[in-house]
């Protein structure tokens, strides 16, 4: 058995080696070069585009403009599965190149080259002349009457508004002697800063297209260049090669169709398009940023009588994921501590800011933010240790959900915090901690985490699986499901290797997507790769091993059922003798002069579940408060993520997820400019992702329920480790300072304001400098707590 | 590909001053790390470049006959960190430009770019300001040496002429004798990244280290161009080594500097900071030159 082993990732060498090929190692050389003329305003519309200066530059090919977009087919972005209802299907709202400026950073015009010094001066000499509209940027300010509308159909710039209505709200909070506790929560716009940038190229043949693109979801991209193109789509080859990280920014439509329209405009030519950092920021997606407002009212007991959620979740300028972001989080709200009185009001609203698409965790960040620090906040207030009062109202084993028909089969919440707490040596710290005062101050917090895998029942769930059966004993594995440096061809591998019955060697996963061959599959988001390919792996697999089996009855004579393919021999099962192996087997079969067969299997698994996938985060700080700088000490995750394909891979995946998670809560957002709209930090110098050197060692755990409604017993673990990281270093600032930050990132200009509003620098002048570090944390002596 | 018209390499710093002559509009790049990244921005797009890497007898750190430590120009900021002599005489300096960036970054990028640059946050550069360093620059008249606060003119513009070159930083005995540096980097992360404010001290005890006989203290970023804070230097001066000098001396700091509210961060911010690491500066200072603070 490979499942549950951590084999080596079947890429390793490739990677490590430089060997593998990304998309712009792929691309000809000869390829032309587009670049893209982003709109210098956040609300107008573009009245002229005077391109006569950049066309002159030698080696300028063309320049196109909004204008020259003939045919307008407006298309939706979202990497979501198709719908044939059409009241299901994605916001429209999108073109190739657009007139109509919603944002600063919007797509006007592009200009095609023989390389990127000639595009990059032409892109410098085109003038843009506008008429200028009011923007807003506040997510609350554009759902007032009069704010300045984005789109026609949407008044006050509400995309959608949901609701979930339990019990009586109202109602309940009359009970009398009920607590209420109160607070908003804000999260910033973050990009996903996947290493490879956004890249395509696009050329034709005869009167098809071909795309090479950066994208998790291939198949989908060759449906919406269709749309937008208005061709047929079987006309459209897209292909993925291995990517450079996505994290759900390549899980949109980004700028396929653009590329394709050029390579059209340009007589079929291959055009490139590789997209600058600066513009990957602004043009790509990013991550929702949402404010939530809770209001709890909880019993002297510490139960909950009656909660309320309403939540504002910022889309920027186009609708993309739209409202599913905000939905998800809204939908995790009454499930997480369940209470039998709930009122949830969800918006997502339009702003002229950079579009918010898909983004690790789907929501599940932000509402986890607002969530567990509230919660925090509900203990303190009832002077409840945090991990008790978490164990009193958190979902029970055997919950189950109406809609998703979802259940806690195992007591997860418990198994992962006994866990993470033994490793972090949570109890002794947290009594330690308490009632510090100086300077410098250390807190331990915690937060769990609520997600589901796939997207059952809300849109369609299919995966396919194709194997051929090689005259050496070997076959080719390929799924719809892509490879996005998550490791998945080596659970795939693993997978296929186990219900064949062949040494993994003999596996070959073929990573590349290719629409013309590759079986119609939806690609990698919603942690579903291996929870969903498992599936069709292992029908597809019984369904070649029947037909191997089949086989080697007329070689053997030897009925079938007490045949069975073991470490890639035929066994005869009633006594174990090997009756051949399954490579002279697969070389008769195919070469055979009385009976050739080509043997194959191919099928379609239609998924009709979903499954939880819990966990938790505790983190541990020091708080410099003079210096308004929190160091993350230590940090552990723990997950039940059902059974663990390949533990290594898991535990990298989990890390990767926290090192997102730590630069969610401590430094990373994106700034605006008041004044014009403008994106101020869109490079990696300003905008502060994490650094290794900003990361303690990072500790991931697991605790093992196998998922009865999986094929492998496998399920979420793509996205859950960025759910609760943030909050739990929240929480510890908050032990460590007993200051509840509002609004993540807590960088030191956040805490700055936080610490200085609750009085932590109300002392003498020259404080915070009396006596070096060390000598303040140990002696701790004359220094006030709020 | 980056946008560059041309690109002239010298091989000594003569050839460096005949091309620079020859070619008045050229930019002088070094390691690049600053100008090659200005081109793809399109600031210097189009740019002809003088490359002055080549130069050799630019590299080095050495102490000169008289105790003036010279710091060649071309120097990278990897060398100045393990460099002996440094690590000896100014550890502080190398604890600055270990700062610089993340590794690949101190590989290429030069001490010499670093304060030619002009800009305020370059960490090299308040250090030095601390030492009362002297720069030389080498042109068609000869040799010039003038102090680095002269040389700095405002943001983004420092005291070369045409035709000439930075080729070494100095030193003078006077000014590192007997003193002990401390540099805080206040940043927002702990690697590749640019200062908010960066502050240098040095001190200078008296002989029982009961006095401060002398202290210098620069910053970065609390002005556009490196500054000294010299009413809080006066402040410290002959004053005893406790705890209330250190107050005053980082209350002092106010009167001196002038950093801006912008988006990168606030002027509040800023001043709140200056203070406290000021005073941890100089505290750490004084515990390095054998003061004890009670």
């Amino acid at each position: 058995m490979y499942a549950g082993k951590s084999v080596k990732r079947v890429d390793a060498y490739d990677k490590v080696t430089g060997r593998t090929r990304y998309t712009d190692d792929l691309c000809d050389r000869g390829a032309y070069v587009a670049r893209i003329l982003h709109s210098t305003i956040a609300h107008g519309k573009v009245l002229k585009i005077d391109t006569a200066e950049a066309e002159k530059v030698p080696g300028v090919v063309k320049i196109l403009t909004c204008f020259d977009l003939k045919e307008k087919h407006y298309f939706a972005t979202a990497g979501h599965p198709w719908s044939t209802d059409p009241a299901h299907q994605d916001v429209a709202d999108r073109l190739i190149l657009t007139e109509d400026v919603k944002f600063y950073g919007d797509d006007i015009a592009a200009v095609v080259a023989e390389d990127e010094v000639a595009a990059a001066q032409a892109l410098r000499l085109i003038r843009v002349e506008y008429e200028e509209y009011p923007f807003v940027l506040d997510v609350q300010e554009a759902m007032k009457d009069g704010a300045p509308q984005l789109h026609e159909a949407y008044p006050n710039n509400i995309l959608k508004h949901t609701q979930i209505r339990k019990g009586d709200y109202e109602q309940a909070i009359k009970e009398p002697g009920l607590i209420k506790v109160e607070g908003w929560y804000d999260t910033p716009t973050v990009q996903h800063c996947h290493i490879e940038n956004f890249i395509c190229y696009a050329e034709m043949t005869g009167d098809r297209i071909q795309i090479v693109s950066s994208t998790q979801i291939p198949h989908i991209v060759r449906r919406v260049v269709g749309q937008a193109l208005g061709m047929d789509w079987g006309r459209i080859k897209v292909v993925k090669p291995y990517i450079g990280g996505g994290f759900g920014n390549k899980q949109d439509i980004l700028y396929e169709p653009l590329c394709a329209w050029l390579s059209i405009q340009t007589g079929g030519h291959l055009v490139k398009l590789d997209v600058p950092r600066e513009e990957t920021f602004v043009s790509n997606r990013v991550r929702h940023a949402i404010r939530s407002h809770i209001i709890s009212w909880v019993r002297p007991d510490g139960t909950y009588a009656a909660r309320k959620l309403e939540c504002f979740s910022d889309q920027g300028a186009y609708a993309s994921h739209g409202h599913s972001i905000c939905a998800k989080g809204a939908g995790a709200f009454p499930q997480l501590y369940p209470c039998d009185n709930v009122e949830v009001d969800a918006y997502t609203v339009f702003t002229n800011k950079p579009v918010a698409g898909a983004m690790r965790g789907y929501g599940i960040p932000q509402a986890m933010w607002a969530v567990e620090g509230h919660t925090e906040e509900v203990a303190a207030v009832l002077n409840e240790d945090p991990l008790e009062f978490r164990r009193k109202n958190l979902m029970k084993v055997g919950y189950t959900d109406g809609f998703s028909k979802n259940e806690m089969y195992a007591d997860s919440f418990n198994q992962c915090l006994e866990k993470a707490m033994e490793a972090i040596d949570y109890k002794r710290k947290s009594e330690e901690y308490k009632n510090q005062t100086g300077d410098i101050r250390k807190g331990i917090g915690m937060a769990v985490f609520w997600y589901n895998t796939a997207v059952w029942p809300i849109s369609l769930e299919t995966s396919s699986c194709r194997m051929v059966l090689n005259p050496d004993g070997s076959f080719q594995v390929q799924v719809g499901e892509t490879e996005i440096g998550q490791g998945a061809d080596t659970a795939f591998a693993q997978m296929a290797a186990d219900v064949v019955g062949v040494p993994i060697e003999k596996v070959h996963v073929m990573s590349c997507q290719d629409t013309d061959v590759t079986p119609f599959g939806t690609g990698a988001y919603a942690s579903r790769q291996t929870y969903t390919a498992g599936f069709s792996i292992r029908q597809t697999g019984l369904l070649l091993k029947e037909r191997i089996l089949d086989y080697a009855h007329i070689l053997t004579r030897m009925p079938v059922f007490n045949l069975d393919i073991i470490d890639g021999n035929i066994v005869r099962t009633t006594d174990g003798r090997v009756l051949m192996s399954l490579a002279s087997l697969a070389e008769e079969a195919q070469y055979s002069l009385s009976e050739s067969r080509h043997i194959t299997a191919e099928s379609t698994y239609q998924i009709k579940s979903n499954a939880y996938s819990f966990g938790c985060t505790i983190a541990e700080v020091e708080v410099d408060i003079p210096m308004c700088k929190v160091t993350l000490v230590d940090v552990v995750n723990c997950h039940d993520a059902g059974k663990l394909i390949n533990p290594s891979l898991a535990e990298a995946q989990v890390h990767g997820g926290m090192s997102m998670g730590i630069g969610y809560g401590l430094s990373e957002k994106m700034i605006f400019d008041p004044k014009t709209g403008r994106t101020l930090n869109n490079n990696l110098l300003d905008y502060k992702l994490s650094t290794f050197m900003d990361h303690p060692d990072l500790k991931a755990l697991f605790v093992e329920n196998e998922e009865p409604t999986s094929a492998f017993g496998t399920k979420a673990l793509g996205e859950p480790p960025a759910c609760s990281v943030a909050p739990a270093i929240r929480n510890a600032v908050f032990h460590a300072t007993g200051v509840a930050v509002k609004e993540a990132p807590m960088n030191p200009h956040n805490l700055f304001r936080a610490f200085s509003e609750a009085g932590l620098f109300d002392k003498e002048p020259g404080a915070g400098s009396k006596e070096d570090d060390d000598a303040a944390a140990s002696s701790g002596k004359n220094q006030e707590v709020q | 590909m980056y946008d560059i018209k041309a690109l002239y390499e010298a091989r000594s710093v003569e050839e460096a001053v005949s091309l620079l002559t020859e070619h008045p509009e050229a930019q002088i790049i070094a390691g690049g790390s600053d100008v090659l990244v200005q081109i793809r921005e399109g600031k210097r797009a189009g740019a002809e470049l003088v490359s002055i890497y080549g130069i050799d007898a630019l590299r080095g750190v050495r102490l000169e006959e008289d105790g003036t430590i010279r710091i060649g120009s071309l120097t990278s900021f990897s060398h100045i960190e393990a460099d002996t002599i440094i690590k000896e005489k100014i550890p502080v300096l190398g604890e600055a430009v270990g700062k610089v960036g993340g590794p690949q970054i101190r590989n290429i990028g030069t001490i010499g770019g670093n304060t030619c640059n002009g800009v305020t946050s370059a960490d090299s550069a308040s250090t030095l300001f601390a030492w009362d360093a002297i720069i030389e620059i080498t042109g068609p008249e000869g040799v010039r040496r003038i102090p680095i606060q002269d040389f700095y003119i405002k943001a983004g513009k420092v005291d070369l002429k045409p035709g000439e070159l930075q080729t070494g930083i100095l030193i003078p005995k006077k000014s590192w004798e007997g003193y002990t540096g401390h540099y805080i980097k206040y940043a927002m992360r702990e690697a590749m990244d640019i200062a908010n404010l960066g502050c240098s001290v040095n001190v200078k005890l008296s002989e029982d280290k009961r006095t401060i006989e002398d202290a210098r203290i620069a910053y970065g970023v609390a002005g556009p161009i490196p500054l000294r804070a010299v009413s809080a230097e006066e402040t410290a001066k002959g004053r005893p080594v406790d705890k209330k000098t250190v107050d005053e001396f980082a209350a002092a700091v106010l009167n001196d500097i002038h950093p801006r509210d912008s988006w990168r961060a606030a002027k509040a911010f800023r001043e709140h900071i200056a203070v406290v690491i000021a005073g941890r500066a100089f505290t750490q200072a004084v515990i390095l030159g054998g003061g004890v603070l009670s």
